[in-house]
């Protein structure tokens, strides 16, 4: 008998995939069994920028003899599909990007009423980094005129450098000018490196790659810090929120809507309009109870970090959620949204609306999104699904499971809660890594995918890691996978994690699994990593820190982009399922040894999650041993004490650092 | 566990912060909004308010706005299960605790209950910490002298357990508050039932009977940011960084403890000071936001001082002689009253006298103490006065003469730090008290000479290599010495007074402050002491030959550049480097240009007043109006820390009769105000100065407090006995 392929690792949607299978109803979990990736493509041998091609790059010794027809090797071509990824990835994040500055422009200049300037302090904290002189007189939506303008400058910059640039420990700037990879403006090093990937313009794999990391880090320390900033300015910047998490949240007497895709705007009008008491009303003329939001992929973590909206869960599950049958809208914008939706749609009474003039799918209803009529439209959409409720049939798979989770980890709330409004800092952290509390942290985070168990790596990974004393910070797909097993919770840290790490998420109150925000928000990822190396003790630059990604369950292009800007910041990282660049040992090493030396990071591809755990732990040992910290053994810590008599005391360095708090 | 501790600082708070509401309410009710209240002698309002948040509190409406920051401090307590984090929201709850408890003191001012007063015993306690006293204990705070504070909150199980508690504190020379109680029961109380001398002479300080009277220390402490620190008010961050790198404070908590303790705590946490328990309390271990645990607990009370001393990241390396009494700079201030005296020597009851002599290596046994006299023995054991000479003979391969006075100065701290041993005056005004206490324990006149031989040999281990102490008893013996030493000591301030700047070519620097204002330096000269009065150049000299890399570097003065003002460029190319660039060039002579930076430990302000042309002159402690309009206090706010201020400085009383006194400005002749206590004091030596400036009645003409506490009654005064500020150049 056929051994039972277990499809996610997520038990309640395994149990709605089997339930989908008796029902003759298919989804990426059955496709992905069905369609095998193919074999060339899938390593990066496979060419098709031109049309003489496409070529592949197969064969004995393809490495050194496989040929295109233009003459081109196989490392340049796995390493140019690479960069063809990253920048895509890039593209996705920077326009998101894009889209969020010209909002804050809007409200700037009054041209909506529907959003206004949230979080002051931000913006101040945010003008002060882009050096615009604000007095107390200015009034704020000044201010806001000035920083928006200032970073929409970024996106078409011909030369310099980015704004954000300097917000890297200068050492990592350095590395990065040494090596030519400082990125001037987000749109020209995005339509230049489309321009070497053209046929027959940049060959060398070496020169590929570093473009690869230079239009990444207009992604991470452009696009992607600039959204994460202008979303916080706009919506808040994230402090904890208790929220739920799984299919269990959907309510059978009330309006089901959920938000799917990535740009938050159009999500929070939303939130607002649920809440109208009208709204309400009109629900209850349908006969529903009330209106019930639900979060999908990384709109719901936006309004899950800002709003406690509970969140349905992660890519993979979209399909499932409806086939609950319990959804009578969902609205989607743009990346990672399924086109499955619409046919599966078919066989509920779903609504799937799509928002954006860049996303439509065939079949899908469409509404499209105007940010100068955002609540009107957001009216619009939740009417529609109020009209939908009384289509509602019996189909469907209801689900009770759901976990609570503790989310809303931002830059700013984490220095906050390490020392309250006085006393913000980074320094307990350093200090329990460098006290060997806190072995080392990782960024969990990136896609879950059906090609593995989903969810299963990430929930693996994330189990093993605190029990080894590392903090856990975690984005995106991954912080669905967490929450969706009831890992995001204080409880976590005193039931799971190892014995120092549980010693400082006791004193602190928190989950050994931090919840940072979307994948756009693996930027703050970048700031706090900095904020470590200003606050002394550890690495002086963002190389070197015991410090590594992970994103185990990757799929999209997003995740390139975000691994690349990684390791040019100077974090290794390690990326689960078969490489995209296998077919070529040369682009492996340059990946892997050549970026390591310049830049302390580094991309690997490892698909055993054993693997993935054990080179984690070795990278951050390694780093610990460089950094002469104590050698980590669990349960073995504290500070070496210097006791000071006056003389030493007189020594003592005499700069503190500045500092912005969260309140 | 932490979630406890939050919880319970949480709830403290906001029990507080109402309390504080509610007090506030019902006084403003009775004195309006606009009723002014200041803590006594402090320029610095209500001191954590001030510091943290710049604002100024001065009436009780300004107390009600601050008890508004202190409301958006507070946050919810975390819940039973799935808890939001907790440590930034009990952290931020205890700031709100200092804030509303400074209120409710101030309150209770207002309200005639403080400072409080016992009503069993009688027994009324310090209240409020002054700037004086702060600013008294400068220098101690920076040379090792007072190396921590402790802040004990509650009772010991026993009587017995406090005093040895507190005694270990006093060993280690660290300065103890005390406030709150368990049951009506507190460590005052205990030490009081026990007899143990309290205040701030034996460093054990009673604050108040209740949890909240530790923020008089706290207080205390975050004025050592304004005042030594530069730190500017609302530079909270600074603040506490200061108080975390080098206010060495903690607090030990005897007996359960309530919300009020914790979130009292909190507070103290926030400053950097942990808290170490009795009880089996939970722990907080990390890092970070003190430097090292935040709250520990150690159920031994003998070891309880130790941990806590551990736990704060505290050297204190202790030199104890041989002697059967404790020993330590906190029994330097110990008094031994008539009826608990055993024996006495000198005063003006029998001859007496002490002298350091330089000898040769050959001519002294290292280490030897004999005593001289008669039945000695039989005299000492019927107590009541004897005649007594102590001979301290030095040798050492890097001994000089000049030394002798330094070390001979010592030995009042020698004897006087031994309890149940009192000592006052020097050379051959010496007075000393021996206790029945001390007696009962087996103090001798030996241990007179064993404490000598030890301190010095520990205080000088670098210039002296042997030291022999001789103690003699008999009248004969002492009388016969005491010529001997005569006829030294005018030699030596005959050489004294011909050491003048003109005279070296090597000036010293004094860098002990830089532990608490880093960017000061004193630079001490032949003719001007430090500001603290503490060190002089030979002083200076003898330290830098102890310890070479130590506190006290020699400045090669270099070429004189200005000689009315008294700019070197030694002096200039030393500061630049050690100042860290605050200060880049310095007359030594002057106060209206480039003047001498202050940390904050002077003893005297000296500061201009335009209209007289000449300037004024107010010590430490004196708490009343100046003719410039401000305070001591609030002058001393604005010379600290480390900055040039034209026009005011702060100097050491005996620089007054120095010759190179404002020089640059026409020297004491520009005194036009001075304090009587001052006037007093220094008669003697300004009156010859006075002589030699040709104005032999300045002093005279000077006015003091007596006659002028204003500018306008000051010119009246000046005018009419014709003082000679008014003819000379103007300052300005």
């Amino acid at each position: 008998m056929e051994k039972k392929i277990v499809k996610s690792a997520n038990e309640a949607a395994e149990q709605i995939i089997e339930w989908g299978e008796s029902h003759g109803i298919e989804t990426c979990f059955d496709r992905a069994q069905r369609l095998k990736p193919c074999p060339i493509g899938a390593a990066g041998a496979c060419c098709k920028t031109c049309h003489m091609g496409p070529c592949r790059f197969v064969g004995k010794n393809a490495e050194e003899e496989a040929r295109g027809v233009c003459g081109a090797t196989l490392p340049t071509v796995a390493s140019r599909n690479l960069l063809r990824m990253a920048i895509a990835g890039s593209a996705a994040h920077t326009d998101h990007a894009r889209d969020m500055a010209f909002i804050l422009l809007a409200v700037a200049n009054g041209e909506t009423s529907d959003f206004r300037i949230t979080d002051v302090r931000k913006l101040y904290k945010v003008a002060g980094i882009l050096d615009i002189e604000f007095g107390n007189g200015m009034a704020v939506n000044d201010v806001a005129r000035d920083v928006a303008l200032r970073l929409i400058k970024d996106f078409g910059r011909q030369k310099g450098e980015l704004n954000y640039i300097k917000r890297a420990p200068n050492k990592t700037q350095e590395r990065w000018k040494k090596w030519g990879i400082t990125p001037r403006g987000i749109d020209r090093e995005i339509t230049e490196a489309m321009h070497r990937t053209h046929m027959g313009v940049d060959h060398a794999p070496d020169n590929l790659l570093l473009s690869a990391l230079r239009v990444s880090l207009a992604d991470g320390w452009g696009g992607s810090m600039i959204s994460t900033d202008i979303t916080d300015i706009l919506f808040g910047t994230p402090r904890p929120v208790k929220a739920e998490a799984g299919f269990g949240i959907f309510k059978e007497d009330e309006v089901n809507i959920v938000v799917h895709g990535h740009e938050p705007s159009l999500a929070e009008m939303i939130v607002d309009v649920v809440n109208e008491p009208e709204m309400i009303a009109y629900a209850k003329s349908k006969g529903a109870k009330g209106i019930n939001l639900g979060g999908m992929c990384c709109t719901a973590n936006e309004v899950l970090m800002r709003h406690g909206i509970p969140t349905a869960g992660g890519f993979t599950n979209q399909e499932l959620a409806i086939m609950t049958g319990l959804i009578d809208a969902i609205t989607v914008d743009v990346q990672c949204i399924m086109p499955a939706l619409v046919e599966l749609s078919r066989k509920f009474h779903t609504k799937v609306i799509t928002t954006s003039y860049k996303a439509k799918i065939p079949g899908a209803v469409h509404i499209e999104y105007d940010e100068h009529r955002a609540k009107e439209i957001a009216r619009e959409i939740v009417k529609f699904a109020i009209d939908n409720y009384p289509n509602r049939k019996a189909e469907g798979i209801h689900i009770n499971q759901k976990f609570p989770v503790i989310a809303g980890f931002s830059h700013e709330y984490i220095e906050y809660m390490q020392g309250g409004r006085w006393r913000a800092s980074f320094r307990p952290l350093n200090d329990a890594i460098m006290a060997g509390r806190i072995r080392g942290v990782v960024g969990l985070a990136g896609c879950d995918n059906p090609r593995v168990p989903s969810q299963g790596l990430h929930r693996f990974l994330a189990v093993e890691l605190i029990k080894n004393d590392v903090l856990i910070l975690s984005t995106g797909c991954g912080s669905h996978a967490c929450g969706t097993a009831g890992y995001l919770i204080p409880e976590m840290a005193l039931e799971n994690a190892g014995p120092g790490l549980r010693e400082v998420c006791e004193a602190i109150g928190v989950p050994p699994i931090l919840h940072l925000g979307s994948c756009v928000d693996n930027s703050r990822i970048l700031t706090i990593v900095s904020a470590m190396a200003a606050e002394g003790g550890l690495s002086d630059e963002i190389g070197g820190m015991p410090v590594v990604g992970i994103a185990p369950e990757w799929m999209s292009e997003k995740a390139i982009s975000i691994g690349c800007y990684l390791a040019a910041s100077g974090v290794p990282v390690i990326f689960g399922g078969e490489s995209p660049v296998s077919a070529s040992e040369e682009v492996t090493k340059i990946m892997t040894e050549v970026w390591f030396e310049r830049f302390k990071g580094a991309l690997h591809f490892e698909p055993d999650p054993e693997k993935i755990l054990s080179l984690t732990l070795e990278y951050i040992d390694r780093a610990r041993e460089a950094l002469k910290l104590r050698k980590y053994e669990p349960g073995k810590f504290g500070a070496e004490r210097v006791l000071l008599d006056m003389a030493a005391r007189r020594e003592l360095e005499k700069a503190a650092k500045p500092h912005i708090g969260i309140y | 566990m932490s979630k406890l501790i939050a919880s319970a600082a949480i709830k403290g708070a906001h029990t507080l912060v109402k309390k504080a509401e509610d007090m506030l309410q019902k006084v403003i009710v009775e004195k309006g909004e606009d009723f002014a209240f200041e803590f006594p002698d402090t320029a610095f309002y209500l001191p954590m308010i001030y510091a943290m948040t710049t604002f100024p509190v001065k009436t009780l409406g300004d107390m009600r706005v601050a008890l508004g920051m202190a409301k958006e401090l507070l946050h919810e307590e975390p819940e039973e299960h799935l808890w939001k984090p907790y440590l930034g929201e009990a952290l931020d709850s205890g700031m709100a605790t200092l804030f509303a408890e400074e209120i409710i003191l101030a309150l209770k001012y207002i309200n005639g209950l403080e400072p409080a007063k016992d009503t069993e015993t009688g027994y009324v306690y310090n209240g409020f910490i002054t700037d004086t006293i702060q600013r008294n204990l400068g220098i101690q705070l920076v040379d090792g002298t007072m190396p921590g504070f402790a802040v004990i909150i509650g009772a010991a199980p026993n009587d017995e357990t406090a005093v040895n508690i507190v005694r270990k504190l006093q060993g280690k020379n660290i300065l103890t508050f005390l406030s709150g109680h368990v049951n009506g029961n507190s460590v005052t109380k205990q030490l009081l039932r026990k007899g143990v001398e309290l205040g701030w002479d034996t460093r054990i300080v009673p604050l108040g009977p209740d949890t909240e009277h530790a923020l008089y220390a706290a207080d205390w402490a975050i004025r050592a940011s304004l005042i030594y620190g530069g730190k500017k008010p609302g530079d909270y961050k600074e603040h506490l960084k200061y108080q975390k790198d080098r206010v060495f404070a903690f607090a030990v908590v005897l007996g359960e403890l309530d919300d009020i303790i914790w979130t009292t705590g909190a507070g103290a946490i926030n400053m950097g000071f942990p808290a170490i328990c009795d009880t089996d309390v939970p722990v907080i271990h990390p890092t970070g936001v003190c430097i090292y645990e935040e709250v520990e607990k150690e159920l031994d009370h003998n070891k309880i001082v130790q941990k806590a001393i551990e736990v704060r990241g505290l050297k204190i390396i202790v030199e104890k002689p041989p002697i059967p009494v404790a020993y330590g700079p906190a029994f330097e201030g110990e008094r031994i009253r008539k009826e608990d005296m055993f024996l006495e020597f000198g005063g003006t009851r029998t001859p007496s006298f002490e002298w350091v002599r330089m000898r040769g290596m050959e001519d002294i046994e290292d280490g030897k103490v004999v005593v001289v006299g008669n039945n000695w023995q039989e005299r000492y054991e019927k107590g009541g006065e004897m005649p007594l000479g102590i001979v301290v003979d030095v040798a050492g391969r890097k001994m000089q003469k000049d030394f002798e006075p330094v070390i001979e100065r010592k030995i009042h701290s020698n004897i006087n730090e031994a309890q149940g041993v009192w000592h006052m005056g020097q050379r051959d005004i010496n007075w000393m008290r021996i206790s029945h206490n001390a007696k009962k324990e087996g103090f001798t006149l030996e241990h007179l000479g064993i404490i000598n031989a030890t301190m010095t040999h520990h205080r000088f281990r670098a210039i002296v290599d042997k030291v022999q102490v001789t103690i003699y008893t008999d009248g004969s013996d002492v009388l016969r010495l005491m010529e001997e030493a005569r006829s030294v000591y005018k030699e030596r301030d005959q050489r004294l007074g011909g050491l003048v700047d003109e005279a070296v070519d090597i000036f010293y620097s004094c860098l002990l402050c830089q532990s608490f204002a880093p960017s000061h330096v004193c630079v001490i000269s032949p003719e001007r002491l430090g500001l603290c009065g503490a060190y002089s150049w030979l002083d200076c000299k003898a330290a830098f030959e102890i310890d070479p890399t130590g506190g006290n570097q020699p400045i090669i003065k270099g070429e004189l550049l200005d000689e009315r003002y008294g700019r070197y460029t030694g002096i200039d190319e030393y500061l630049k480097k050690a100042s860290g660039g605050a200060v880049e060039t310095l007359n030594l002579y002057t106060i209206m240009e480039n003047p001498m930076t202050s940390c904050g430990c002077f003893e005297c302000i000296i500061a201009i007043i335009p209209e007289a042309n000449g300037v004024m002159i107010v010590q430490r402690g004196h708490t009343e109006m100046t003719p410039v309009g401000m305070k001591f206090s609030t002058l001393a706010g604005s010379v600290g820390g480390g900055t040039q201020n034209p026009g005011f400085m702060g100097i050491g009383r005996n620089f007054i009769v120095s010759k190179k006194f404002l020089h640059g400005d026409g020297g004491i002749k520009r005194i036009v105000w001075m304090t009587k206590n001052l006037k007093e004091s220094l008669k003697e030596a300004f009156e010859k100065r006075a002589e030699e400036e040709g104005v032999p009645d300045l002093l005279d003409k000077i006015a003091d407090e007596t006659v002028a506490e204003d500018s306008e009654k000051l010119l009246e005064f000046l005018t009419s006995v014709g003082h000679p500020a008014l003819e000379m150049e103007p300052m300005l």
